[in-house]
């Protein structure tokens, strides 16, 4: 694996590395985890730790069981990214049993049993994901009240207690700590036959999706930006999905302005932006194609927000993601560019 | 007057990378000659076609710009004594851009007085038809000298219909390659008259010479001396500097906007594509008389003391050229003939200079960066974006690592012009050309030996057919002597006739 380069050249230094692509994703991720802080406190770094642990653990294992050399690949960023972004999916006190199954799916199943590095067909952080959504559905729903609103906050001690026993310390009671996420504040009260702007009343949400998250879905869209400066990301997946998501969610707006998902809210309520920047651009189980990776980025956001409205679920993005990962060898089939030379 | 420079670019090839020139380096030092070796070694076959019949014997003394061998069809170019010495005989030696081994090279002792044949001048060639022309560059040794050895002749001359424009490609878009700059910077006045004869010959209306945006220096030596009262003007254009713009289709789609066809030519689009060293290599055959034996090299590179251009005669071992670059730095780790992007690894440093070869390069590790480890394709697609091919690139090396080589070339395999980019974009750091060229050479392999087994069969089939149609004549005589055996009367005539026979009487009768 450490081969030098052929005889045939290129006779340059590389411009790029896998771990250096990695790295700068790791970079753009800074700003939206320091806002997760500020607005949901310690849990996040604590679930970020636990899930790099169990992820390069997980990648050495499975390395090892398939006699593959350990150090290029670990230091490849690649189960770093995954674990990251895992773990910014999940409830900042869910306990550790919830991440470390995400993990195993994400690593041993999502990308190890398909072959590893670049074989993997479905989005590994987005497998993790769907596992914990299925596996632990009360888990994955106790949202910590952002900062801001009057509710007490989980210092670090009970942070910790809270991941390792899955249990609030003494003191501390879900009803005071926790408050629905803003899209499930939208979806149980569109069931109960409540207005758009009835439901909008409660003080979790704001101009920008919900208080707090609507900050954190623009930290992800600036650290996404910078990525697409750097030219680590492309821009169609990302623009497709904000676009067909603006165009959805606009129209139905306009019809129904009282039953429909206000547009704001799907942009930056739940993990919309953070799905457009960092989840589609995943260059393994994305579109290649150009015009691929319009039709993927289009798709991902028509399933997330069909889910988000009519699903069992309150945010789709993963799901949306995996069964577009499904459809990625057939739009690259029909999406591929026309070689020069040859006939349209 | 100088000719209008035309600033005007009409299309834009897909992909390719603004690469840092390096140009400057070599470029510092004046040109200068090279000094004559002990001894060349003169390949015989410097061209796409087979090598002609060599005229020499060992021990005969040879001119300089005497023919060496035969000259044939418009395939089969000559090659000419690059100075006086005596014959030594044949040797095998690696030759040509990608090295093949066992190449036959003439050895010529070199007498240093540099005696030539007389030179010979095409008087009034811009009144000869075309044929005549082209008849004279073909005697000339004349190939394509930007690498791919192309014989001129049969570039100028087909079944095609009449060309419109020629393009003269002085986009030398190789990082530290500089021999066309200096080339131009040294000899405007050729290039500009070698394009006009090759315009000439090829029957073009207009010539365009495209020229890379940031050789500004050889640009304004160009419209210097630029005749505008000319017949045929030569519009000077300049092209960005994007690697792979000297590519031949690149350009043509810079230029035009349009494509060639993968299964045809650029002169089916009525335009005629030659690069700047071939049109002042013309100039020196029709003007000057003098065939192609000798050609500007770059040695550059950080791994030479002093990189330069030099003139040097075709035939030199370049090894004897790493001095006039003040050799090799301690840290030079590779030497590379061509240019970063697309040469090869020099493995042999006694090969011979070659019409196509336009530099011998020296890089440290700094360049070559051998520890960089690879890893296995993330399918980022970087090199969809570099593409000049609109290639994928990352598709054709997943079905050629998988060996399935039928896949890669539905995928476009042998468009794929071997530029380097998809490698040098590639984060994983995969030898991407490599695993193409394999491909390529595996799939002609294929294809040679399905031809092979198909004329084998048809050998076979056409044995089996004739021993059929043996046995079936042996078995049908058979049945007629049988016949005839069994019909007394027959058998008795037989007899009869026989007796006669011994008499010496009877009527000659001829068994079957």
């Amino acid at each position: 694996m450490t081969e030098a380069r052929k005889a045939g050249g290129p006779h340059r230094p590389p411009s790029v590395s896998v771990s250096g692509q990695m790295g700068q994703v790791l970079l753009a991720l800074v700003p939206a985890t320091g806002l997760h802080v500020v607005f949901f406190g310690w849990g996040i770094l604590v679930q970020i730790s636990l899930a790099l642990a169990f992820g390069w653990a997980l990648e050495a294992l499975m390395l090892k069981l398939r006699q593959r050399p350990i150090r290029p690949f670990i230091t490849d960023g690649s189960v770093t990214v995954a674990a990251v972004l895992l773990a910014l999916c999940l409830p900042p006190l869910a306990p550790w049993w919830v991440v470390g199954t995400g993990m195993v799916f994400a690593v041993v199943i999502a990308k190890h049993l398909y072959g590893g590095l670049g074989y993997n067909l479905f989005n590994p952080a987005m497998v993790g994901l769907a596992a914990v959504i299925i596996a632990f559905p009360d888990a994955m729903s106790n949202w910590l009240s952002p900062r801001g609103l009057g509710d007490p906050m989980p210092g670090l001690g009970q942070t910790l207690h809270a991941i390792a026993t899955g249990s609030l310390p003494t003191g501390l009671d879900w009803d005071s700590i926790s408050r629905a996420t803003p899209l499930d504040e939208l979806r149980t009260g569109l069931m109960a036959r409540l207005t758009v702007s009835e439901i909008r009343e409660s003080a979790v949400f704001s101009a920008f999706g919900g208080h707090g998250w609507g900050m954190i879905a623009l930290a992800y869209l600036a650290g996404g930006l910078w990525l697409m400066a750097r030219g680590v990301i492309r821009w169609q997946a990302p623009l497709a999905v904000v676009l067909t998501t603006l165009v959805i969610a606009v129209t139905a707006w306009l019809f129904s302005p009282d039953s429909a998902f206000p547009p704001s809210q799907q942009l930056f309520a739940g993990s919309l932006m953070m799905a457009a920047f960092f989840i589609v651009t995943d260059p393994v189980s994305g579109s290649s194609t150009p015009r691929g990776r319009l039709v993927f980025g289009a798709g991902v956001a028509i399933i997330t927000l069909a889910i988000r409205q009519f699903g069992a679920y309150p945010d789709g993005v993963a799901f949306a993601v995996l069964l577009m990962n499904m459809l990625v060898p057939l739009i690259d089939r029909y999406t591929r560019p026309r070689i020069y030379g040859h006939p349209a | 007057m100088t000719a209008p420079v035309n600033l005007v670019r009409h299309g834009q090839f897909h992909g390719g990378l603004a690469l840092e020139p390096n140009k400057a380096i070599a470029l510092q030092t004046p040109l200068s000659r090279a000094p004559l070796p002990d001894r060349l070694y003169l390949p015989i076959d410097q061209h796409q076609g087979d090598a002609g019949a060599v005229l020499v014997s060992p021990g005969d003394r040879v001119l300089k710009g005497q023919p060496l061998t035969r000259a044939g069809g418009d395939r089969r170019v000559p090659c000419h004594a690059p100075s006086s010495g005596i014959i030594e005989g044949l040797v095998q030696q690696a030759g040509g851009l990608m090295q093949r081994s066992g190449q036959d090279c003439l050895v010529i002792r070199l007498d240093g007085l540099d005696e030539a044949v007389a030179p010979l001048p095409l008087a009034q060639w811009d009144t000869l038809p075309a044929n005549a022309l082209i008849d004279h560059l073909h005697a000339m040794g004349l190939v394509g000298m930007g690498g791919a050895m192309f014989p001129t002749a049969a570039k100028l001359r087909g079944d095609w219909p009449a060309i419109d424009c020629l393009i003269i490609n002085a986009a030398e878009c190789e990082p530290w390659i500089a021999c066309d700059e200096a080339l131009i910077r040294s000899r405007p006045g050729a290039v500009l008259a070698g394009s006009r004869i090759l315009a000439r010959a090829s029957g073009a209306r207009r010539i365009v010479l495209a020229i890379e945006s940031h050789a500004v220096e050889a640009l304004e030596q160009l419209a210097a001396v630029n005749q505008n009262d000319e017949q045929l003007p030569v519009e000077l254009v300049t092209v960005p500097s994007i690697y792979p713009q000297g590519g031949e289709r690149q350009l043509i789609q810079t230029l035009t906007g349009k494509e060639v066809p993968h299964d045809g030519l650029p002169q089916d689009l009525g335009l005629l594509c030659h690069n700047v060293a071939t049109a002042a290599a013309a100039h020196d055959a029709v003007v000057e008389g003098r065939p192609l034996t000798e050609r500007i090299v770059t040695l550059s590179g950080p791994g030479f003391e002093h990189p330069c251009n030099v003139l040097a005669r075709i035939g030199t071992p370049l090894e004897d050229l790493l001095a006039l670059a003040g050799g090799l730095k301690p840290d030079a780790a590779r030497l590379v003939l061509g240019g970063p992007m697309s040469g090869l690894t020099l493995d042999d440093t006694a090969m011979p200079l070659g019409k196509g070869t336009n530099c011998l390069l020296a890089l440290t590790d700094l360049e070559i960066a051998p520890t960089a480890p690879t890893l296995p394709c993330i399918n980022c697609a970087a090199c969809v974006e570099v593409c000049p091919a609109s290639l994928m690139p990352q598709l054709l090396f997943r079905q050629l690592q998988a060996d399935r080589h039928e896949p890669a070339r539905e995928l476009g395999l042998f468009d794929c012009i071997e530029c380097g980019l998809c490698a040098q974009v590639c984060p994983s750091h995969l030898p991407l050309v490599d695993w193409y060229r394999h491909g390529k050479s595996v799939l002609r392999k294929k294809t040679l030996d399905q031809r092979q087994a198909a004329l084998a069969r048809r050998r076979f089939e056409a044995r089996e057919a004739r021993l059929a149609e043996q046995a079936a004549a042996r078995e049908a005589r058979r049945l007629r002597r049988q016949e005839r055996l069994q019909n007394p009367d027959a058998a008795k005539d037989d007899i009869l006739a026989a007796i006669a026979r011994a008499r010496g009487k009877g009527p000659e009768q001829k068994d079957d």
